[in-house]
């Protein structure tokens, strides 16, 4: 009884010891800001920033090579407090979602063969390409959907994947999984994009996929920013110079580029207006018209809302405002 | 000599602490998601299991047994061998870094493996030596290592398979355990 009760009294003791002594020994210095940090952070440990677990994360953003908007979770004051620690001012960063750059049109794209295999797209995709007979469509059998950590991918009937922009965190797994590589990131302001991959040339599009880039150029030559230009046959944009004017959109005539802004931006001319004319000079689609040293108008039925004329006007007099989506002036797309 | 190479092999192969002897369940389906993962987890567990062998079979022998004190064993096996894996974090995260990196989360997981306190138990039971006891404890750990990693190889595949609806996810998991187990069930009679 009593040599139990020393025994394991004993040991016990000497583990403890051991451990404190242990524990000043190997002791090891750690960031302090590492901890205060981790305390900031949610510590709802969920792992969806990539690190295992806040303090994962908070040793991530320490080191560097982190940044607090990693976290999906964290607010902004949050943020701020972070931000704080690190000694950095905070800027709020814009948040990148994932574009899937294929729509083929209801129905979908006709079928080379009828796949029975794996129903996964990269197994898909090792049987000569896949079944679509468009070689860079997407195969719609939902890897992107399945490895989305975030259920923000959803498929639609045909065999579309859609991305949730509100739960889009761009993790970038969808854009590793996809076999045909036809996702990418792009910032969450950004909202016109091609809708299309094929680096086929325009007449073979035109064969298979009527809402395919037919590489006509028509996009390249109208853009006032240069920022989208014809590579290998397929019309690509430039997200850091696109500013979601959306002219190419209306010159389109596969429209396999689209807007995404849920409402449309009509220009307006205040009274500040001293008719200088350099708004009706800049105008891509002359929506405004006006005699020099008079006010100018907008005739908002043609205005496409690129918001060239804002920054053209030097008095500040022309603003962009939001109107409702009007759907019976968008085009509408030819099934076929 | 040859007496501990079929130690090993009976421990690693026909003994193998998962599949036959069934300890260790937990990790063996918690961890068994990735391959990358089960390394370290396999990696972890040889390095815990050897070094628990080796302390608790000293322990029984120069602590346990002269005191008469035997049916203490489990609760200061338990004890021991948590506060060896608290020391030997501490000592790995200041020598050596990189391996507290690679053996990371796992280390602490398998303070309270079932098959970490198995080992050191059975090598008492079966009147192991002290070499004897330190090989069982390590070939048991191979074993552990081999099971996971060979698992986890094979979850990964089916992630890929078209697997029947109610059966996805856990459920296939313990099919596929059984059928892994029901394999190694067939190097019984290798070793006598």
């Amino acid at each position: 009884m009593l040599s139990a009760l020393l025994t394991l009294s004993g040991l016990g003791l000497i583990a403890a010891a051991g451990l404190a002594v242990a524990s000043r020994v190997f002791y090891v210095d750690v960031d302090p800001r590492i901890g205060t940090i981790t305390e900031i952070l949610p510590g709802a440990n969920c792992g969806a920033c990539g690190f295992p677990g806040c303090g994962g994360l908070a040793k991530a953003i320490v080191e560097g090579g982190a940044q607090v908007e990693y976290c999906t979770v964290v607010d902004k004051q949050a943020a701020i407090a972070v931000a704080d620690v690190m000694g950095a001012i905070y800027t709020e960063s814009e948040k990148d979602y994932a574009i899937i750059h294929c729509d083929f049109p209801a129905g979908g794209v006709s079928e080379k063969f009828k796949y029975l295999g794996v129903n996964d797209c990269r197994a898909a995709n090792l049987i000569s390409g896949g079944p679509k007979l468009c070689s860079f469509a997407c195969i719609g059998l939902g890897t992107c959907k399945d490895v989305c950590p975030f259920d923000a991918i959803t498929m639609t009937d045909e065999g579309l994947p859609v991305v949730n922009m509100e739960r889009c965190t761009a993790c970038g797994n969808c854009v590793e999984a996809c076999p045909k590589n036809i996702i990418d990131l792009a910032p969450k302001s950004r909202v016109v994009h091609v809708q299309c991959s094929s680096k086929d040339k325009g007449g073979a599009v035109k064969k298979i996929c009527t809402v395919g880039c037919i590489s006509c150029m028509a996009c390249e030559k109208v853009c006032p920013y240069e920022a989208i230009k014809i590579i290998d046959n397929i019309a690509q944009i430039d997200y850091d110079k696109c500013r979601s004017c959306g002219i190419c959109v209306t010159k389109c005539p596969t429209v396999s580029i689209v807007n995404r802004r849920d409402h449309d931006l009509v220009a307006e001319i205040s009274d500040k207006c001293n008719g200088c004319t350099l708004c009706a000079r800049a105008c891509p689609v002359n929506a405004i018209t006006g005699e020099p040293k008079e006010m100018h108008k907008v005739d908002s039925d043609s205005c496409i809302g690129c918001g060239i004329c804002v920054d053209q006007c030097k008095r500040g007099a022309v603003i962009l405002k939001k109107v409702e989506k009007q759907a019976a002036v968008a085009k509408v797309r030819v099934v076929g | 000599m040859s007496k501990l190479l079929l130690l090993i092999i009976s421990a690693v192969l026909v003994n193998n602490f998962v599949l036959a002897r069934f300890l260790g369940i937990c990790p063996f389906l918690g961890v068994s998601k990735k391959t990358e993962t089960a390394i370290g987890m396999g990696m972890a567990v040889i390095f815990v299991m050897s070094i628990a062998s080796l302390v608790t079979w000293i322990l029984q022998e120069y602590v346990l047994m002269p005191y008469n004190i035997e049916y203490l064993q489990t609760i200061v096996f338990i004890l021991v061998i948590a506060s060896l894996v608290q020391l030997v974090e501490m000592i790995i995260q200041k020598v050596s870094p990189v391996l507290y990196q690679a053996l990371g989360i796992f280390l602490p997981l398998i303070t309270t493996n079932c098959a970490v306190l198995g080992v050191a138990v059975l090598s008492i039971q079966k009147g192991y030596g002290f070499w004897e006891a330190v090989i069982f404890g390590i070939g048991a750990a191979i074993g552990f290592a081999l099971a996971l990693v060979l698992f986890a190889g094979i979850r990964e595949r089916l992630d890929l398979a078209d697997v029947p609806k109610p059966l996805r996810g856990t459920a296939i998991a313990l099919i596929t355990a059984g059928l892994l187990s029901l394999a190694f069930m067939g190097f019984s009679g290798l070793v006598k």
